[in-house]
């Protein structure tokens, strides 16, 4: 090909594409071009047969590659017009595949995976975890030895502290500075501990990393052992996790077996061990001094800060905890540098974060995505909106600590800055998705009962706290709300807030808040109207049938378990109110609308007008 | 078994690149079922049993059939993953026994995506 043109044409001077016209189209484009005046910048070019005769004359255009068949005369004003001077590709004169192409779509054209990218779950789905050569295959362990041979402790901290990594736990501090502090504190005894012990309803990320990659977690240990000086490791896993703890152990096993843990680890003179300590399930044990006092044996109850465990954790020795996504975030960090890790990500909320993408989407999966992406995207892109067609209400972020985002704020990027700006927290990364059948009091209602069940009942404003603010609550949902009772909320939530030991009292309010704060008008509707507008509160709810709507299709009837449902085909139908336990069956069955929720007092009112009604009939006849 | 070294892992690395590659190990297909807790509770087991089974009644010797964790789509489990050589892989959703033997007979065996079950083909972006 010659230089100096900035397109080059190989039209086929074949004896077939000659036979079917090739000298007139090539004539054509001669002419064409020189009347555009791109002769200079054009190369026009006659081959030999290219061998596809059958679809002549054809022509590619280099540097692009593309493929023109059947061309004709007539064709080429509007090619050289488009292609040569716009440089828009003709489609229509392009070769096209002959036989039916897959319908199969590929990922680059589904926002569930082009609009993530993997880094801590990078493994995922494509080594065996329980064969720790698969993991060395991918670029596994090379960190380990990079650091262990070639790095000083401050280099590694230096690293991590640029990257900007932040812990992945929930609290978002930083892993650089956490390990920094402990690298100063001087003893002979540190330890490296893992908090795997994911508590919030609805979240799997951990529990999904030590599964799937295993290894990962153990490699972000010895680099964190490395960087403070430890010589021993644990995980703390929850027993609720057999799989995950299983295959941790076996993966401990072979890296134990291959030398990467245990004595003199990779010729390096580094001594690391781990063992697995599987915790009870205490949402409380998530909390590190709480963690670390059940890895003692002892019951799992936070204590007061400082000391820190940086200066005295695990039996009063320099400690320190990150949770497994932080840990899997390690390892690339320092095979690529920090530079890298913040190619993604904002300024200050660097890299990217995995959520448990779950309740009322299309698609529930595990997602990592890079921070910054706004909450929109996720929910509808990637969960693919809203199940059944139902309209979206609220995302909930950080489980029992964190609280729920309306629709007009789901623009917020996702970043530790801009979501605590709302009320929630980012957390550890679930993400529940709440639909407009759910009621904003109950959501707050389920998560103070888990904290009120999880409170470990040391310190009494989270202990009896709690109990209150769960109290009051049932109260409301059961009809017994009063005037006064948003304040009277708020007032002791600032209160559980302020006086508490540990961050599960700290922490335990923000659901009351954040629905108060964007829900207000369904706190409201409870107490001074004693309706529950989605219907899920029974005592203050009462499912009728709107004659004008109903089409008497006889779908509710069918679904109803009470049998409280009746009519006649085509006709209106109607609910026996004395039957009725508002299961909401009928309200979901309903394609028309025709089925609406009332007020609880309604239920009242209509069964006294549903007895004159039986009477009057009574008297008729 | 002894202790790695620095230039152990470098080997390490080169001899199980061909479970990722196929090309170098001399196989033609890889077929991973995805065995999280997600997976095996939907009953990714059963997939898992079938798909050795076919493997066993056709005696096949040129296939890779792997387990590995959650594929990410959770809501969409049991999944399996299907590399052929030189092709990209294809995530099958939603299996079961019978789909297992169908894929394998028209996909791995006759090198045909089996479109009805098949989720998606690709590769994620890892960065």
């Amino acid at each position: 090909m010659e230089t100096g043109y900035r397109v080059n044409l190989m039209i086929c001077g074949g004896t077939g594409c000659i036979a079917s016209g090739s000298l007139k189209v090539k004539h054509a484009l001669q002419e064409e071009l020189a009347k555009r005046g791109l002769e200079k910048e054009v190369n026009l070019v006659l081959t030999g047969c290219n061998g596809f005769c059958a679809q002549g004359p054809i022509m590619t255009v280099y540097p692009e590659g593309i493929f023109y068949e059947k061309l004709k005369p007539e064709d080429i004003p509007v090619l050289v017009e488009e292609h040569f001077l716009k440089g828009r590709p003709v489609e229509r004169l392009m070769y096209k595949e002959p036989e039916k192409k897959s319908t199969l779509p590929v990922m680059k054209d589904i926002p569930f995976f082009n609009l993530q990218v993997l880094r801590a779950l990078r493994n995922k789905g494509l080594v065996d975890p329980e064969k720790i050569e698969e993991y060395i295959a991918r670029d596994g362990y090379q960190a380990a030895a990079k650091v262990l041979l070639e790095m000083t402790p401050e280099q590694i901290i230096k690293e991590v502290k640029e990257s900007g990594l932040r812990g992945r736990g929930g609290a978002g501090f930083p892993t650089g500075l956490k390990w920094e502090l402990c690298n100063r504190v001087p003893g002979e005894l540190k330890y490296i501990l893992c908090n795997g012990d994911e508590g919030d309803p609805g979240a799997f990320m951990d529990r999904s990393v030590m599964e799937a990659d295993p290894h990962v977690v153990l490699e972000g240990m010895i680099i964190g052992a490395k960087a403070i000086g430890a010589s021993k490791g644990y995980i703390y896993v929850r027993a609720e996790y057999p799989l995950a703890v299983q295959r941790l152990q076996l993966a401990i096993d072979q890296a134990r077996a291959y030398g990467l843990l245990g004595e003199n680890i990779l010729g390096s003179g580094f001594n690391l061990d781990i063992e697995i300590y599987q915790g009870a399930g205490a949402f409380v044990c998530g909390e590190e001094t709480a963690l670390m006092r059940s890895l003692e044996g002892k019951r799992g109850m936070p204590i007061p800060r400082p000391p820190f465990p940086a200066v005295q954790g695990l039996w009063k020795k320099p400690t320190v905890l990150n949770n497994v996504e932080t840990y899997a975030n390690i390892p690339p960090l320092i095979l690529h540098g920090a530079q890298w890790f913040r190619s993604l990500g904002t300024e200050k909320s660097t890299g990217t974060k995995v959520f448990a993408l779950t309740g009322a989407v299309n698609n529930i999966g595990l997602i990592e995505v890079p921070m910054g992406i706004p909450l929109r995207k996720v929910i509808y892109d990637i969960g693919g909106g809203i199940r059944k067609g139902k309209k979206f209400k609220a995302v909930q972020l950080g489980g029992p600590s964190g609280g729920c985002i309306p629709e007009n704020l789901l623009d917020t990027p996702v970043t530790y800055e801009d979501i605590v700006q709302t009320g929630a927290i980012v957390g550890s990364g679930g993400m529940v998705v709440i639909d407009d059948s759910n009621c904003m009091v109950s959501v707050a209602k389920f998560f103070l009962e888990f904290t009120t069940d999880e409170s470990c009942g040391k310190c009494p404003p989270c202990r009896i706290g709690t109990k209150v603010l769960h109290d009051k609550l049932v109260d409301i949902t059961e009809g017994r709300g009063q005037p006064g009772d948003i304040e009277l909320l708020q007032d002791l939530c600032g209160d559980v807030i302020n006086c508490s030991l540990c961050g599960l009292g700290q922490t335990a309010p923000n659901p009351i808040l954040s629905t108060i704060r964007y829900f207000r008008d369904e706190y409201e509707s409870h107490i001074h109207d004693k309706w529950c507008k989605a219907g899920v509160c029974r005592t203050l709810t009462t499912f009728y049938v709107d004659p004008e709507t109903c089409k008497g299709c006889g779908a509710c009837a069918r679904v109803c378990p009470q049998k409280a449902i009746s009519g006649e085909r085509k006709k209106p139908h109607e609910i026996n109110q004395e039957l009725c336990v508002k299961c909401r069956s009928c309200y979901e069955t309903c394609k028309f609308g025709a089925l609406k929720i009332g007020p609880g007092r309604l239920r009242g009112e209509l069964i006294a007008r549903a007895r004159e009604k039986e009477l009057k009939g009574v008297e008729q006849a | 078994m002894p202790k790695l070294t620095v230039d152990d892992l470098k080997k390490i690395k080169e001899e199980y690149k061909s479970t990722f590659t196929l090309r170098e190990g001399g196989y033609r297909a890889k077929i991973t079922v995805h065995m999280g807790t997600c997976g095996i509770a939907a009953g990714a087991r059963e997939v898992m049993n079938a798909l050795m089974d076919e493997m066993a009644k056709e005696n096949i010797k040129d296939v890779i059939v792997t387990n590995s964790g959650c594929a990410g789509f959770c809501s969409r489990e049991p999944m399996a993953t299907v590399e052929m050589l030189n092709h990209a892989p294809v995530k099958y959703q939603l299996l079961n026994p019978e789909k297992i033997r169908r894929i394998f007979k028209e996909h791995v065996q006759g090198g045909k995506v089996v479109d009805e079950f098949a989720l998606v083909a690709g590769s994620e972006t890892s960065y």
